[in-house]
């Protein structure tokens, strides 16, 4: 829900004139904000601010495209607001939508070590580890976090359901 | 009328009133931003928001026009907050170098910072990329301190006609700048630096000169001569707490010596002697009868103006030199080979209520001795930046006296920082030439006021002499349109820049946007000019002395070979892109 909101919010920051002050610089400073709740470095008050940035928009906007563009926000934050706290205090998105938020890990004892995600991994973040699992030839592979770009190839490659996005 | 409550207070305006005048009528000051009356009425900044009883948001006071039994509140915490949302978000993405700024204590988004109490770290975040364009001899404009009011824009469009200037890119990335991508110098800007005036924050400034002054007048090998123009006695007192319309000459020429200028001279002078080949060119062209109506030169915003617009207008424009190049001119050939002085030794500035003044120095032909006529031009504002910096306590200093020669003026000299003191100045010495009688009233106050275009109907001996005013460009555009649509009953026509002349010039100091609403301040400033003529001895240019002695000892008579070698020039056609 953050990111359908951060996705409405970009295009009517992208759609702003440019002529009011509360469109032009008021939701360009939301969105920034919703960044920094998608990117998990949001505080409690944050959230708050969003939301008096929000009615402060609303209120002030001189047309109609500033008078709605926080509304995506404002519903999604009645609404789901767990969602919101869930970035902000646990560091998760419970929608596994938020990159900077989502993990990929490979299940040792599933993989059987084909490396065919490997092969698919564009970042090349994914190596072959000294384990083998019981009932395997070859060694399970890894994901490097440091080098994990977050696409979600490897998912798609795995016929044997071994990664998880978490 | 249309009765409403504000702040309870029941009202009582003409129907069209907007809820700000309204306000303003009852002694409540609403706080604005990008609102100019009748200029830029555009509701954008926001700073201005009331509370309307029943509205469904708040509304743009400057904007809103009142309705029978409204109620509307001006001072409710939510308004307040709003408006402090407002200017924080407008701090957010603006370069906060106040320490450094041109406008710090005069800047009115740090007023409203002030008033509100606003927290200028309330909301981080990315900055609009910008650049700072210097492409000019005169202006500078730093986009990453703009606010996005648009003043600038709807003065350069709808009052000096000109709209070279407007807003660029949307939302996030707005800017405001010349079309194309194009920096200033490449557009058919005329100089005039009315924007600068209503700029309220330091997004805009002339092109300083200061430390190049400071230099000259550091170099032991030069001799450093400052002329000052009429208007910058009338205004540089602002800059030191003086109320608007204080004449300062005498605590100016102090401070002039102070600072360490070799000689102290007025531009007044040169402005008789402009008044002496205009006249006399005037006289001329009516003898013959060609290139009329003539029109004046002085103001080199207009003279500029008309090269990229009015290009077929240039023989029917007056070929004096500017007083400020008169002056330069008059410097380097005569004073210097009075005093003996080499003129590449002479170093040459000029105070100026202008900022066009910084571009007609360097036009070509503007070099009478070989040496460029003037070196350096400080604008009033400049000038008071340069006392201040050097500890002058200008409030406390005794009245100074010009020195001689270039330095006499008489009461035709002084007018010509108001609009319609060239067209009265050279009045009273053509009407003298043509009937040979000495005029016993002086004063032709049909040509003075602060109107866009004025007229007036004299008959001089069997002669009668249609002539009109207008001051800021889209009156002269009025006029040139006349011309060339043939239907212009005028013999001669003054023509003026900056709307009220020089004493509302591009480098005056700036007054807030509310103080230029609620006050004339081109009326005021103007009073001191016409003030110093009353009470002067001398009122005609060519009774002004020194001014006699100067055609007796070097340039003849007006509109002799030398006179036009050294006084007069021609004007080029430019083109718009």
């Amino acid at each position: 829900m953050v990111d359908i909101a951060k996705f409405f919010l970009e295009f009517t920051v992208d759609e702003s004139c440019g002529k009011c002050t509360p469109c032009r610089l008021g939701n360009k400073r939301l969105l920034e904000l919703l960044t920094k709740v998608t990117e998990g470095t949001a505080t409690m008050e944050d959230l708050d601010t969003m939301e008096k940035l929000c009615y402060y928009i609303k209120e002030n906007s001189l047309c109609g495209l500033g008078q709605t563009a926080p509304n995506p926000v404002l519903s999604t934050l009645r609404y789901f607001r767990e969602e919101y706290e869930a970035h902000v205090k646990d560091k998760v998105c419970p929608a596994h939508v938020c990159k900077k938020l989502v993990r990929f890990e490979i299940d040792k004892d599933k993989c059987i070590g084909c490396g065919i995600c490997a092969r698919q991994c564009p970042a090349s973040a994914i190596e072959r580890t000294d384990y083998v699992a019981a009932g395997h030839k070859l060694a399970s592979m890894a994901i490097n976090q440091e080098k994990c770009v977050k696409c979600g190839a490897c998912v798609g490659a795995c016929k044997f359901h071994a990664i998880d996005k978490a | 009328m249309i009765n409403l409550k504000i702040d309870n207070i029941p009202v009582s305006v003409p129907e069209g009133t907007t809820i700000l005048e309204a306000a303003k009528s009852i002694g409540i000051k609403i706080p604005t931003l990008c609102y100019m009356k009748e200029i830029n009425e555009i509701g954008a900044c926001r700073v201005c928001v009331v509370e309307v009883k029943g509205a469904r948001s708040l509304v743009a006071a400057c904007v809103y026009p009142v309705n029978e039994n409204m109620e509307v509140f001006t001072n409710t915490p939510a308004v307040r907050q709003a408006r402090k949302t407002t200017i924080e978000l407008i701090l957010s993405n603006h370069n906060k170098s106040c320490l450094s700024c041109e406008r710090n204590m005069n800047c009115e988004l740090q007023a409203l910072s002030y008033e509100y109490n606003c927290d200028c770290t309330a909301y981080p975040g990315a900055l609009t990329p910008s650049e700072v364009d210097e492409s000019t001899d005169y202006l500078v404009r730093d986009n990453s301190k703009c606010v996005l009011c648009r003043r600038c824009v709807a003065t350069c469009k709808a009052i000096q006609h000109v709209a070279v200037i407007g807003t660029r890119n949307r939302g996030f990335l707005t800017d405001i700048g010349c079309a194309f991508e194009e920096d200033l110098a490449s557009s058919s800007c005329a100089a005039c630096g009315q924007c600068i005036n209503v700029c309220p924050v330091g997004a805009l400034k002339e092109k300083r000169e200061i430390d190049k002054v400071r230099a000259a007048i550091q170099d032991k090998s030069k001799t450093v001569i400052v002329g000052t123009a009429p208007a910058v006695r009338a205004a540089l007192g602002e800059e030191f707490g003086y109320p608007i319309g204080t004449n300062v000459e005498g605590q100016m020429v102090s401070a002039l010596r102070l600072l360490g200028f070799d000689k102290v001279f007025d531009v007044n002078f040169t402005a008789d002697l402009t008044i002496l080949e205009e006249s006399t060119e005037f006289i001329h062209r009516v003898q013959k009868g060609e290139n009329l109506p003539l029109i004046t030169s002085c103001s080199p915003g207009w003279i500029r103006f008309m090269e990229y617009y009015y290009p077929e207008l240039i023989p029917n424009i007056s070929t004096c030199k500017s007083p400020q190049q008169m002056f330069g001119a008059m410097v380097k050939t005569y004073y210097a080979e009075k005093m003996g002085i080499d003129p590449k030794d002479l170093y040459v500035v000029t105070i100026m209520p202008c900022v066009a003044k910084k571009f007609e120095k360097n036009r070509e032909d503007q070099n009478a001795s070989g040496y460029p006529d003037v070196d350096a031009v400080l604008t009033t504002r400049e000038l008071a930046k340069m006392i201040k910096g050097n500890g002058i306590l200008f409030n406390e200093l005794a009245n100074g006296e010009y020195d001689a020669p270039l330095g006499e003026y008489s009461g035709a000299g002084v007018i010509f920082g108001a609009t319609g003191g060239v067209m009265e100045a050279a009045l009273r010495t053509a009407v003298e030439t043509i009937t040979g009688k000495t005029l016993e009233n002086v004063e032709f106050t049909e040509v003075r006021g602060t109107e866009g275009i004025k007229e007036a109907t004299y008959t001089v001996g069997d002669l009668t002499v249609n002539v009109a005013v207008a001051s800021g460009l889209e009156n002269a555009r009025a006029l040139c349109e006349q011309i060339k649509n043939g239907t212009c009953k005028y013999q001669f026509i003054e023509i003026m820049g900056c709307p009220g002349g020089c004493v509302n010039g591009g480098g005056q100091p700036i007054q807030p946007a509310y103080v230029r609403r609620n006050t004339d301040v081109r009326a005021l400033r103007a009073s001191v000019l016409y003030n110093i003529d009353a009470n002067s001895k001398v009122r005609k240019s060519h009774e002004n002395a020194f001014i006699k002695k100067l055609y007796d000892e070097y340039l003849g008579e007006p509109a002799s070979h030398k006179a036009h070698k050294i006084l007069h020039t021609t004007y080029v056609k430019r083109n718009k892109y």
